[in-house]
């Protein structure tokens, strides 16, 4: 795809030849733009097993604007909601664009093994996390099996 | 932008008297840059203790304001100005707190500023001035003299930081916190490096946003709220913990009134800022529909659906469900047994606290109307302001024609308009604070001052509705509106006085916190 900027390519030809462990990042055919992404769960948090499915795109004003993010597979998790959006400061005013796609992964699969329910973005979760830790793990468990295969 | 207007002080009122300027000084107010930088105010005669002193200041002169502080901490703490300008806006212009931290450990201060350079280990770029430079946003590579570094380690090409630092002042407003481009670095970029690296257009809005950063921060600062008015006023005398006391209305030279307390974009006296907040949100939101639902309405007991009983007898059949229950209860009807069209269950207590909510409630409902009514009468009237004033021009024209008057003899007409337009606002106003007094003595004397000015200012605008028929009655209609105008003029005043008094004296006692 012509019209690609530098910075835009260089980063897709690493992330291809040498993807940070556990995660995995493409270019869609049609769209260099448009990234399908996969995120393993972190080893022992409650998403351990699970391969996530996210897409993530670059828009025009990146990277001076950050990427945007969005889980494909449902998850239970207090920062991430029923559309797969994701509260993650890095990814609004705490973006800079000397931050990179693999960054940001690497801060979504951070995430995963820190919940931070205190700054929730699905309220019914982060209040099961707080009031009922074990109950809310044992959910994000049940659900990391049943649909992050 | 008027920056170059004139810097005549406008010096409108003076000082409290004693007991008030006591309560000022023995406060627990720091003594900052703003109080330093507002010159002391001189004396004038008869003012009033609710008064509050003002100045208006245009553009130039706020960005004067700046500058001297920037150059008394330049030369205090021996930095550049512009270090001088992000440790004071730091420190929000408390020179004397930036000056205790910077002599206590000038390297913490300056860090804590984003002066000094933390180290990041994201981004390491060569700092040899030789050979191509890569940027590591874009990927292109520069020449050394096409980039720049803040002197954090952190270089990036010239063209990446003008689409940036562009972003952050066009896209999100910001200014003085501009950070540097690396992940985790919190330098703050300097203002000539923003005015190198940016187009002129960028660069100016830069600045106006970096002043009204400064208004903003000042507690004793507020941009006049007109439409395209450009001035400043600076008032010292109207700190946040006095506002449960003063109203301090001032007048802006673009000739409208405005509150410093809270920025109302007209005068609100005499009302406390805080009660004109919750005024404004208990007229606007819904909560007066939610409680006319309250007062009228039950749920259908299976459906929830909302129903308001408007006749009949207590036999109620949901329209939407079809179930059928009763009013009174809210039980299934078909548990009335036989006991039809009279519940017997009417007096158990579940009912009787059903019933003694949906009175209250309509009870505090009807009370909310009778004041928002007027107060909304009054504000209806004031709308029709141009209207009044163009009758009356009419009349006056009249009264030149027909009854040999000059110009200046029918002016009595125009000014006994002002008087029942500024009375108007006042009693709408009054209303508002009618609503949230609690009932006692003081409240029945308020109410009484009220009526006095309600029926004054009814008669007048009665006179200057009356038709004119000859000469004869012109004059005497001409002594009527005078003397009445008068009245209704000392009426405002006793209302006003007594009521702002009153804050003072603390007299007045809310249904709400202030």
């Amino acid at each position: 795809m012509s019209g690609l900027p530098k910075r835009i390519l260089k980063e897709t030809e690493r992330l291809m030849a040498d993807s940070p462990p556990g995660i995995s990042a493409a270019p869609k055919d049609d769209n260099l733009r448009h990234f399908d992404v996969t995120v393993a769960g972190p080893e022992s948090s409650p998403y351990e097993g699970g391969i996530f499915k996210l897409e993530l795109f670059l828009p025009e004003e990146y990277p001076m604007n950050p990427p945007k993010v969005r889980f494909l597979t449902k998850i239970y998790h207090p920062n991430i909601d029923k559309l797969g959006r994701i509260c993650l400061d890095i990814l609004k005013d705490k973006w800079s664009p000397a931050l990179q796609i693999r960054t940001v992964l690497l801060s979504i699969q951070a995430l995963l093994g820190a919940p931070n329910p205190d700054d929730p973005l699905a309220n019914d979760v982060a209040q099961n996390w707080k009031e009922n830790q074990s109950a809310a793990i044992a959910q994000a468990k049940e659900w990391t099996r049943q649909y992050a295969n | 932008m008027s920056s170059d207007g004139d810097n005549d002080d406008f010096l409108y009122e003076d000082e409290y008297d004693d007991g008030f300027d006591q309560d000022d000084i023995d406060s627990t107010s720091e003594p900052d840059v703003y109080d330093a930088m507002s010159p002391a105010i001189e004396e004038a005669p008869q003012k009033k203790p609710y008064d509050v002193s003002w100045k208006v200041k245009t553009l130039q002169e706020i960005i004067d304001m700046q500058n001297k502080e920037i150059m008394k901490v330049q030369s205090l703490l021996e930095v550049p100005a512009s270090s001088a300008a992000i440790l004071l806006r730091h420190y929000v212009w408390n020179s004397e707190k930036l000056q205790e931290q910077f002599w206590n450990d000038p390297a913490q201060a300056l860090e804590e500023a984003g002066l000094s350079p933390p180290s990041s280990p994201t981004t390491h770029t060569s700092t040899q001035p030789t050979g191509l430079f890569e940027c590591p946003i874009c990927c292109m590579e520069y020449d050394y003299s096409s980039t720049y570094s803040m002197g954090c380690e952190h270089r990036f090409c010239k063209d990446c930081w003008m689409e940036y630092l562009t972003g952050k002042i066009k896209g999100e407003g910001e200014s003085a916190k501009i950070q540097c481009m690396e992940s985790g670095c919190k330098r703050i970029v300097r203002e000539e490096v923003i005015d190198d690296l940016v187009t002129h257009d960028i660069s100016k809005r830069y600045h106006n946003l970096l002043n009204a950063a400064f208004v903003a921060d000042s507690p004793t600062l507020r941009w006049c709220p007109h439409p395209n008015c450009e001035y400043i006023i600076e008032c010292s005398q109207a700190p946040t913990r006095m506002l449960n006391q003063l109203v301090p209305t001032v007048e802006c030279k673009c000739g409208h009134d405005l509150c410093f307390g809270c920025g109302y974009s007209a005068s609100h006296r005499p009302v406390l800022c805080r009660i004109v907040k919750l005024w404004e949100k208990k007229c606007a939101d819904d909560s007066e529909t939610a409680n006319w639902l309250q007062a009228n309405t039950k749920e259908c007991s299976k459906c929830q659906s909302t129903i308001e009983k408007n006749g009949g007898c207590n036999h109620m059949t949901c329209k939407k469900c079809k179930w059928e229950f009763c009013w009174v209860c809210m039980g299934p009807w078909s548990e009335h047994g036989t006991s039809w069209y009279q519940c017997n269950r009417y007096d158990e207590k579940s009912g009787i606290d059903a019933r003694d909510t949906q009175a209250k409630s309509r009870a505090s409902l009807e009370r909310y109307l009778h004041y928002f009514n007027r107060w909304a009468n009054h504000e209806h009237s004031a709308k029709l302001d141009a209207e009044f004033y163009q009758k009356t021009e009419k009349k006056m024209e009249q009264m030149q024609n027909s009854g040999n008057l000059s110009w200046i003899e029918v002016q009595f007409a125009k000014q006994a308009v002002d008087a029942v337009i500024k009375a108007r606002i006042t009693l709408k106003w009054s209303y508002c604070m009618a609503f949230y007094l609690k009932r006692n003595n003081m409240t029945e004397l308020f109410e009484d001052n009220q009526r006095d000015l309600e029926r004054a200012v009814e008669n007048l605008g009665y006179l200057l509705e009356q038709n004119i028929s000859d000469t004869d009655s012109i004059a005497k209609l001409r002594q009527d509106i005078t003397n009445q105008a008068a009245y209704v003029q000392k009426r405002h005043d006793i209302l006003m006085d007594d009521t702002l008094r009153g804050y003072l004296e603390r007299r007045w006692e809310f249904t709400v916190d202030t």
